[in-house]
C-alpha cells in the first residue's frame, strides 16, 4: 500500500529533525509516519513516548501527542499512559542505550505485562548524542571513545531477550529499507500486545563499523525464507544468527491477553473517563474503619 | 490531664502480638473509647521482641503513652525490655508456668497477675495464639468492660471463620475473664462505656483513603516499610474503588508510571520510603519540567542507607527538598495527625493539578503506622476537588502547552483531545513545547526563552504559598517558651504543653506543616517575638531547624532531637522544656 504526500504530511511536524545528514533515524521517522498514514490514525489519538538520546527527539518531529521524558524511562511512562487511557495508540521510540542499557530493567519487566504498545528501538550500536561511546549492542572488539582498546563485553541480543521475556511481536528492521520497516511498524501497531521493533539505524558520525554497507552485505529478509514466526524454537534460532548473515523481518508473533485487558475496572470505560467516587461510595469504604 | 490507661502487649514476632493488639483496639474503639496505639517491631518475621502499646481514654488522645499501666507478656524478654517503661505500681500479667520473675529482676514495684495462660488455652486449642485471647479476656475484666463486648468483637474478628474457631476463641476469652474475676481485683480507674463506634485508622490508611476520596485512580509502589500498608490498602480496594494499582520492578518505574498515568489525565500517586525516594529523584524533576501533576508519598524511617528499617525518623527533609537536578517548583507537605493525613491527600492532589507540579507528602513511620480513633464526622466526605486548567476541545485557539501566564500555570490538554497535539519535554522548551536545548542552545533568542520558561515555572511557588494557610501559634500568645514542631510530633508537643501548664509553665507551639514553599515571613514574625525557642525533631542535625534558618535567618536556640528510632515522647519534650526555661 502506498500513501500520498498529502496523507503523509498529516504526521510531519513543524520542527525539522536535527539529526546528522544521513542518520538512520530519518528512515525510522519516515517509516513510522508512513505506517501511521496507512493506518489512518488520527494524530490526536497517538501518543509517542521517548527517552533521551538522538533518536528520542523523534516525537518532536511529528504532529501527534508526545512525551519526551528522561533517559531509559519511556516504557513505564508509556505503560501507565496506556492503562490510564487505553483508547490511545501508544508508541515508544528510543535508542539502544535507552532501551537496552539504562532502561533494561524496565524492558524485561514490561514484556512480562504485555501492554498493547509498540516499541521502536533505533539501534545504532553506539552512544551518538554523547559523541561516541560503546553501547550495550556494540560488538566485541569495537573501538570507541570509551573503549579505545575494543569492547570486551558481550553485546545484548534484544531479539533473544524479547522472545524469552514474553514480547508477543518481535521484529527487526533496517532504516535503509523504510518500506519494509513501515510494514513491520504498521503490523506492530496493529498487533494486540507488546511489539518490539529493533531497527538497525546506522550512526554515520560515530559508528564507522556498523555502516549502511556493513548491514547491506549481511541482512536478508525472514519473509523470503519460509520462516514461521509462530514457531518459538525457529524464532530463537533465527534470533541467534548474527554473523555473515543477519536476518531482519518478523521473528516471532503470538497472542496473549494485553495488560489493560487484565484490569477488570477498565473493561468498559477508560480509566481517564471514569467519574470520581461519590460521597455515598466513599462513605461505604470509610465505614470499613469503624 | 484526662483519665487514660496504657496497655502493652509484648512477645516475639510470630506470637500474634499484632492481631491481639488489633483486637484490643477494636474492642475499645467500638465501646465508646478513644484509642492511640503504636507498635514496636524489628525486621524479622519470627523471633525478636515486639510490642503493641494501646492507650485508651474517654477523651481524644495525643500519644500512646510515655509509660504504660499494664503489661501482658508472653515471654520473659519483656521483663528486661519492657519493665523500664512500666509505671511504678503497674501490673504485669504473665504465665508463671512459662517463666518466673526473680527478685533481682524487679527493678521497680509492680503487681504480678499470674495467669496460667498456656494451661487455660490448651483446654480449647493447641494453637498457642489462643493464649492472647485468654489474656485479653482477663484485661476485659480488669477494665470493667462486660464480657459480652469481647464476645461481639471476637465474632466480628473471626466472622469469616468456622463456628468451631469462633467458639474456641469465645471460650478462651471467657475463661480468661473468669480467671481474672476469681483471682484479681478490678482496676480502680473506670471508663464510661457506650455503643459509640469510632473509626480506627493509621496515618497510611487515612492518607490512602483520602487519595481515593480525591479521585486518585492510579497508585504505584514498590514494597518498602513504612509505606507498604498504603500499597496494601490500595491493592485491596482497587476493584471497589475503581483504581489501578501496580507494583512494578523498582521505584524508578513507580514514579515514571505515575507520571505516565497523570500525563494521560488521571489523578496518580506513588509511595515509598527514603531509599525508594532516592531512586525517584530524577523523575521528580521530570514531573516539574513537563508540568505533570503527581503526588509522591515519602514515609521516612531511620536512615542513612538501610538504617533502621522498622523505626521512625524525620531525616529526609533535605533529601526531598533537594531531590532532582536544577531549580524547579515542588511542594512539600508534612501532615501532623491521622486525620490530617486524610485532608492532606486531598489538598495535595488539588495543589498538584492546580499548579501542575509534583507534591510530596512527607510522613514518617510514627505517623504512618500509629493508630488513632476518629469520630466519623471528623472525616468530611464532601470535599472540594480542583482539577486545575484542563482545556476542552475548541476552548482555545493557538494552543500552547506552556503558555506564559502571570501565575505560571498553562493550559493542560490531555492526549486524545482534538486540536491540541503537542510534545512535552524534559529538555528546556518554548511555549509550544518545542526544544530549545539542542540546536538553539546558547543562541541569543534561546537565552530569552530559557529565562522566561524558568521564571514561569518558578512563579508557581509564589502562588502556591498564597494558597496555603500560614502557620499559627498553638496556645497562648505570650509564653515562656515557644516549641516548634512539624509533622508527626505535633500531638506530642501539645501533650507536653499540657504537662508544662500543670507545672505552671506557659508554653506555646509553632506547628509547621508546609515545609516548602515556606511561610518565611510569618515564621519570622512568630519566632522573632518568642521569649525562648526550642525545636523538636526526630533527627540528628535539626533539619527543619536548619531550613527555618535558611529561609528566615532565625537560629532556634534549643533543640530536642532524637534519632534512636523511637518516637519522641511528651515527657522528653516536657523535661527538655523545663531545662530550657530554668537555664
Amino acid at each position: 500500500m502506498t500513501v500520498t504526500i498529502a496523507e503523509l504530511r498529516k504526521y510531519i511536524g513543524e520542527v525539522r529533525p536535527d539529526w546528522c545528514p544521513g542518520c538512520g533515524d530519518f528512515g525510522v521517522l519516515n517509516a513510522l509516519q508512513r505506517a501511521l498514514a496507512e493506518l489512518k490514525l488520527e494524530p490526536k489519538d497517538v501518543l509517542i513516548v521517548s527517552g533521551i538520546g538522538c533518536s528520542s527527539n523523534l516525537p518532536g518531529f511529528t504532529t501527534t501527542y508526545g512525551f519526551h521524558g528522561i533517559h531509559g524511562r519511556a516504557l513505564p511512562v508509556a505503560t501507565a499512559a496506556k492503562l490510564a487511557n487505553h483508547k490511545l495508540e501508544v508508541i515508544v521510540t528510543v535508542g539502544d542505550g535507552d532501551g537496552y542499557g539504562i532502561g533494561m530493567g524496565h524492558f524485561i519487566h514490561v514484556m512480562r505485562r504485555n501492554p498493547d504498545i509498540t516499541m521502536i528501538v533505533m539501534n545504532n550500536q553506539i552512544y551518538g548524542l554523547t559523541t561516541g561511546q560503546a553501547s550495550p549492542t556494540s560488538l566485541k572488539g569495537h573501538k570507541t571513545k570509551s573503549t579505545p582498546y575494543g569492547v570486551i563485553d558481550e553485546p545484548v541480543n534484544p531479539i533473544v531477550l524479547a522472545i524469552a521475556g514474553g514480547a508477543t511481536y518481535v521484529a527487526r528492521g533496517f532504516s535503509g529499507d523504510p518500506a519494509h520497516l513501515a510494514m513491520l511498524i504498521k503490523n506492530g501497531i496493529l498487533h494486540k500486545g507488546f511489539a518490539l521493533i529493533d531497527v538497525f539505524s546506522p550512526c554515520v558520525t560515530f559508528n564507522k563499523l556498523n555502516t549502511y554497507d556493513w548491514f547491506r552485505q549481511r541482512i536478508y529478509k525472514l519473509e523470503e525464507t519460509g520462516h514461521d514466526p509462530r514457531d518459538i524454537d525457529a524464532a530463537f534460532k533465527k534470533a541467534r544468527e548474527f554473523g555473515p548473515k543477519i536476518p531482519i523481518g518478523l521473528f516471532y508473533v503470538t497472542e496473549k491477553p494485553t495488560y489493560h485487558e487484565l484490569f477488570e475496572v477498565i473493561k468498559e470505560i477508560p480509566l481517564v473517563a471514569q467519574p470520581f467516587p461519590t460521597v455515598e461510595e466513599a462513605r461505604k469504604i470509610l465505614e470499613e474503619f469503624l | 490531664m484526662h483519665n487514660s490507661l496504657a496497655l502493652r502487649i509484648a512477645g516475639a514476632a510470630g506470637d500474634g502480638i499484632e492481631s491481639a493488639g488489633e483486637m484490643v483496639i477494636k474492642l475499645c474503639s467500638r465501646n465508646g473509647l478513644h484509642v492511640f496505639a503504636f507498635r514496636g517491631y524489628q525486621s524479622v518475621i519470627r523471633g525478636g521482641h515486639v510490642w503493641y502499646q494501646i492507650r485508651i481514654s474517654n477523651e481524644k488522645l495525643l500519644h500512646f503513652g510515655d509509660m504504660f499501666d499494664i503489661l501482658i507478656t508472653l515471654n520473659k524478654d519483656a521483663i528486661k525490655e519492657d519493665i523500664p517503661w512500666l509505671k511504678e505500681g503497674g501490673i504485669v500479667i504473665y504465665d508463671p508456668n512459662k517463666f518466673q520473675i526473680r527478685e533481682e529482676e524487679k527493678v521497680k514495684k509492680f503487681l504480678e497477675y499470674k495467669i496460667p495462660l498456656q494451661d487455660i488455652a490448651r483446654k480449647f486449642s493447641t494453637l498457642s495464639v489462643i493464649q492472647n485471647v485468654v489474656a485479653i479476656g482477663a484485661f476485659t475484666y480488669l477494665i470493667n468492660l462486660p464480657i459480652e463486648a469481647l464476645d461481639e468483637q471476637i465474632k466480628e474478628t473471626f466472622s469469616d471463620k468456622s463456628k468451631e474457631i469462633i467458639d474456641m476463641n469465645l471460650n478462651a476469652a471467657r475463661a480468661g475473664y473468669e480467671y481474672a474475676k476469681n483471682n484479681f481485683a478490678r482496676l480502680a480507674m473506670s471508663f464510661d462505656y457506650s455503643k459509640k463506634k469510632r473509626l480506627t485508622m493509621s496515618g497510611n490508611h487515612a492518607l490512602a483513603f483520602g487519595a481515593y476520596r480525591a479521585g486518585c485512580k492510579f497508585y504505584a509502589a514498590y514494597p518498602m516499610t513504612p509505606a507498604s500498608s498504603i500499597l496494601h490498602w490500595f491493592a485491596e480496594h482497587a476493584p471497589k474503588g475503581k483504581m489501578i494499582v501496580i507494583q512494578p520492578e523498582d521505584e524508578i518505574a513507580v514514579i515514571n508510571m505515575t507520571i505516565g498515568a497523570a500525563l494521560a489525565g488521571v489523578r496518580a500517586m506513588c509511595g515509598t520510603s527514603g531509599g525508594g525516594f532516592a531512586l525517584m529523584s530524577e523523575a521528580v524533576g521530570l514531573a516539574a519540567m513537563t508540568e505533570t501533576p503527581v503526588v509522591i508519598v515519602e514515609s521516612q524511617r531511620g536512615g542513612p542507607s538501610t538504617g533502621l528499617p522498622t523505626k521512625t525518623e524525620q531525616a529526609d527533609v533535605f533529601q526531598v527538598l533537594g531531590a532532582g537536578q536544577g531549580d524547579f517548583p515542588k511542594v512539600i507537605i508534612a501532615p501532623n495527625s491521622v486525620k490530617d493525613c486524610y485532608y492532606t491527600a486531598i489538598e495535595a492532589f488539588n495543589i498538584a493539578e492546580r499548579y501542575q507540579l509534583p507534591v510530596i507528602i512527607l510522613l514518617d513511620l510514627y505517623l504512618s503506622e500509629r493508630i488513632e480513633t476518629l469520630d466519623i464526622e471528623e472525616i468530611e466526605l464532601d470535599v472540594k476537588i480542583d482539577r486545575g486548567w484542563i482545556v476542552k476541545e475548541g476552548e482555545i485557539k493557538d494552543y500552547k502547552r506552556y503558555l506564559i501566564t502571570e501565575s505560571g500555570v498553562s493550559p493542560r490538554a490531555l492526549p486524545g483531545t482534538p486540536g491540541y497535539m503537542h510534545v512535552v519535554a524534559s529538555d528546556e522548551h518554548d511555549e509550544k513545547g518545542n526544544l530549545v536545548s539542542d540546536v538553539l542552545a546558547g543562541l541569543p533568542s534561546m537565552l530569552k526563552i530559557r529565562n522566561a520558561m524558568m521564571e514561569k515555572r518558578m512563579r508557581k511557588l509564589e502562588y502556591v504559598l498564597k494558597d496555603l494557610p500560614p502557620p499559627k501559634l498553638y496556645g497562648p500568645e505570650q509564653a515562656e517558651i515557644t516549641i516548634v514542631s512539624w509533622g508527626s510530633t505535633l500531638y506530642t508537643v501539645r501533650e507536653a504543653i499540657e504537662m508544662l501548664k500543670q507545672e505552671g509553665i506557659v508554653a506555646n507551639a509553632l506547628e509547621l506543616k508546609y515545609l516548602y514553599p515556606m511561610h518565611a515571613k510569618e515564621i519570622y514574625e512568630i519566632l522573632s517575638k518568642a521569649k525562648r525557642t526550642m525545636i523538636v525533631e526526630s533527627n540528628y542535625t535539626s533539619q527543619v531547624g536548619r531550613l527555618i534558618r535558611m529561609f528566615t535567618g532565625i537560629n532556634i536556640d534549643n533543640k530536642m532531637l532524637r534519632y534512636d528510632g523511637e518516637p519522641i515522647t511528651p515527657l522528653q519534650v516536657f523535661e527538655k522544656a523545663i531545662e530550657v526555661v530554668k537555664k
